[in-house]
């Protein structure tokens, strides 16, 4: 069986971050595994900008941002294996995996997994109506426009307002493409506000709050569908209920992390954020495996996909030459107004300061977020507005961290 | 007059507020934002992003505007990124189209 010290899922963002940052640790004998023909994972579909600002310090497209990283992974001579399905890893760090020239299975000292997440459908929402062609989740639209020349559609509607439906919201516009409306259920979108004003606002296309869509029409294509109003509960209110023509929906109602290895693993999955629950080294519960990148927690910003798969790559490369970790036993846990934090684990290693990543049950005004370990105030932070669509992160001085005694809640208070 | 806006330069979207008569700007956290709402008050530039089909591959080649353009030239440059093709081997930063609303189109991608 061939060995590798460390093996690597999925040559996305995170896979190429982790296996970069593992091999410049001192690790040089890393194999990456993908199913597609290149590396870059979903950036290659993302030919928006916006990438890179925090992590560059310049603005990239999605492709240029993988370029950067694809780069760095083919100069150090990592082994990748190109259109190669990982279908099992174990506990003992063998990982199974298939290509064309058939079944293969790789000995590894440590594992990151770096599936990244795929979409909600629409068998996971029971819209009612007719199943006509012309309903697409917004990254399968994203993919067949932009790398392979399909237009989608005509006249779109657009369920859901994460951050991927907007950039579609946008791209169909540009096209040519009427979008008559982004619906979002909920009374918030769960987008970045920059993408609501340039990709909404820019292109004059109404973002309704509060309403789904309630029915689908068409018998071949996509005739055109029903919106309509919801109540406190997400129930649909009878007489809001409106028409509008169009042949096309795009559903982007969420990202499910791919964690069907993981949980293969026996590896503890955390259900909040449905990633694995790690320690700050982004490990998890089986020692040796690693997580990081959307597979862990779906993240709206690819530059923390980045420092994260870092963060696994290093942890990845210190198990591999045994360096000597402090045993990860205080416990973090989200207080009032926090729907999750990570890691969900921490040591009291105080040879340098700990940053946990959270986000917010709701939009907030201005608020106060404080990390307690008992009575003791470890960290505060003041921001001007939180909202769920993005991610916190808070930092922990080391010697802050050598006062904690017990489990670590971060929780919020609204400042006037 | 004042005017609200989110700046879009960075994912962190800082509420700002610009008195147009005057020209000074408020809630910003960094120079990039001061700088944003002036232009954005003033001349409003965004970056352009499509792609362009391959002449002799399968498939499309991404691209953007190299500089910010104009928001009101934005679909005169869709349609010319529209009516044109490109011959790969293409490399990131490849000129693909010269002079196009003030600015060039240049690829995103390698394409081998």
């Amino acid at each position: 069986m061939p060995e590798f010290d460390i093996v690597v899922v999925g040559g996305g963002p995170a896979g190429m971050a982790a296996a970069v940052a593992a091999y410049d640790r001192g690790v040089t004998n890393i194999a990456v595994l993908d199913r597609e023909e290149a590396l870059g994972g979903i950036l290659k579909q993302c030919i928006h900008n916006g990438f890179g600002l925090h992590k560059l310090g310049r603005e990239l497209t999605g492709p240029e941002y993988a370029a950067v990283y694809e780069e760095q992974v083919i100069n150090r001579g990592i082994t990748v294996f190109y259109e190669t399905m990982v279908t099992a890893v174990s506990k003992e760090k063998i990982v199974t995996a298939q290509n064309a020239s058939g079944v293969l299975k790789f000995k590894a000292k440590a594992v990151v997994l770096a599936m990244g997440c795929r979409e909600r459908s629409r068998g996971a929402l029971n819209i009612s109506g007719t199943r006509p062609a012309g309903v697409y989740s917004a990254g399968t639209a994203q993919k067949l426009m932009n790398c392979e020349g399909f237009a989608v559609g005509k006249r779109a509607v657009i369920l859901g307002s994460g951050d991927i439906g907007l950039i579609m919201a946008r791209r169909l516009s540009l096209e040519g493409a009427k979008v008559e409306a982004v619906c979002e259920i909920m009374p918030y979108s769960g987008g970045l506000t920059r993408n609501i004003v340039q990709c909404l606002e820019d292109y004059g296309i109404p973002l309704y709050l509060s309403t789904t869509v309630a029915e689908i029409h068409g018998r071949e294509r996509v005739e055109g569908v029903t919106i309509a109003k919801v109540d406190e509960n997400r129930r649909v209110i009878e007489e809001t209920k409106q028409y509008i023509p169009c042949d096309t929906l795009l559903l982007s109602v969420g990202l499910i992390p791919e964690n069907e290895l993981t949980r293969g693993a026996g590896i503890p999955i955390d259900s909040v954020t449905n990633g694995a629950v790690v320690d700050e080294h982004r490990q998890t519960a089986v020692p040796g495996i690693f997580a990081c990148g959307n597979v862990l927690q779906v993240h709206d910003l690819v530059d923390y996909v980045s420092d994260e798969a870092e963060i696994a790559g290093i942890g990845a490369a210190d198990f591999v030459l045994q360096q000597s970790q402090t045993a990860a036993n205080l416990p973090t846990k989200a207080g009032f107004g926090v729907r999750y934090v990570l890691p969900q684990r921490v040591s009291q290693d105080t040879s340098k300061d700990l940053d946990l990543f959270l986000r917010v049950t709701q939009p907030f005004g201005k608020v106060r977020f404080t990390v307690r370990s008992g009575d003791t105030v470890l960290a505060t932070a003041v921001r001007l507005k939180a909202a769920p669509g993005e991610m916190e992160k808070l930092t922990i001085k080391n010697a802050a961290l050598s006062q904690a005694t017990d489990a670590l809640t971060v929780e919020l208070e609204e400042l006037a | 007059m004042m005017k609200q806006m989110t700046c879009i330069i960075c994912p962190r979207g800082c509420s700002l507020t610009v008195n147009t008569d005057d020209m000074t700007v408020t809630g910003n956290t960094c120079p990039k934002g001061k700088q944003y709402a002036t232009l954005e008050c003033t001349h409003p530039v965004r970056t352009v992003t499509s792609t362009i089909k391959l002449a002799n591959r399968d498939g499309m080649v991404s691209v953007k505007t190299k500089d910010p353009v104009a928001k009101a030239d934005i679909f005169d440059v869709m349609r010319q990124i529209r009516a044109a093709s490109a011959e790969a081997p293409i490399k990131i930063g490849d000129v693909l189209l010269a002079d196009v609303a003030g600015t060039d189109i240049i690829a995103t991608k390698n394409v081998e």
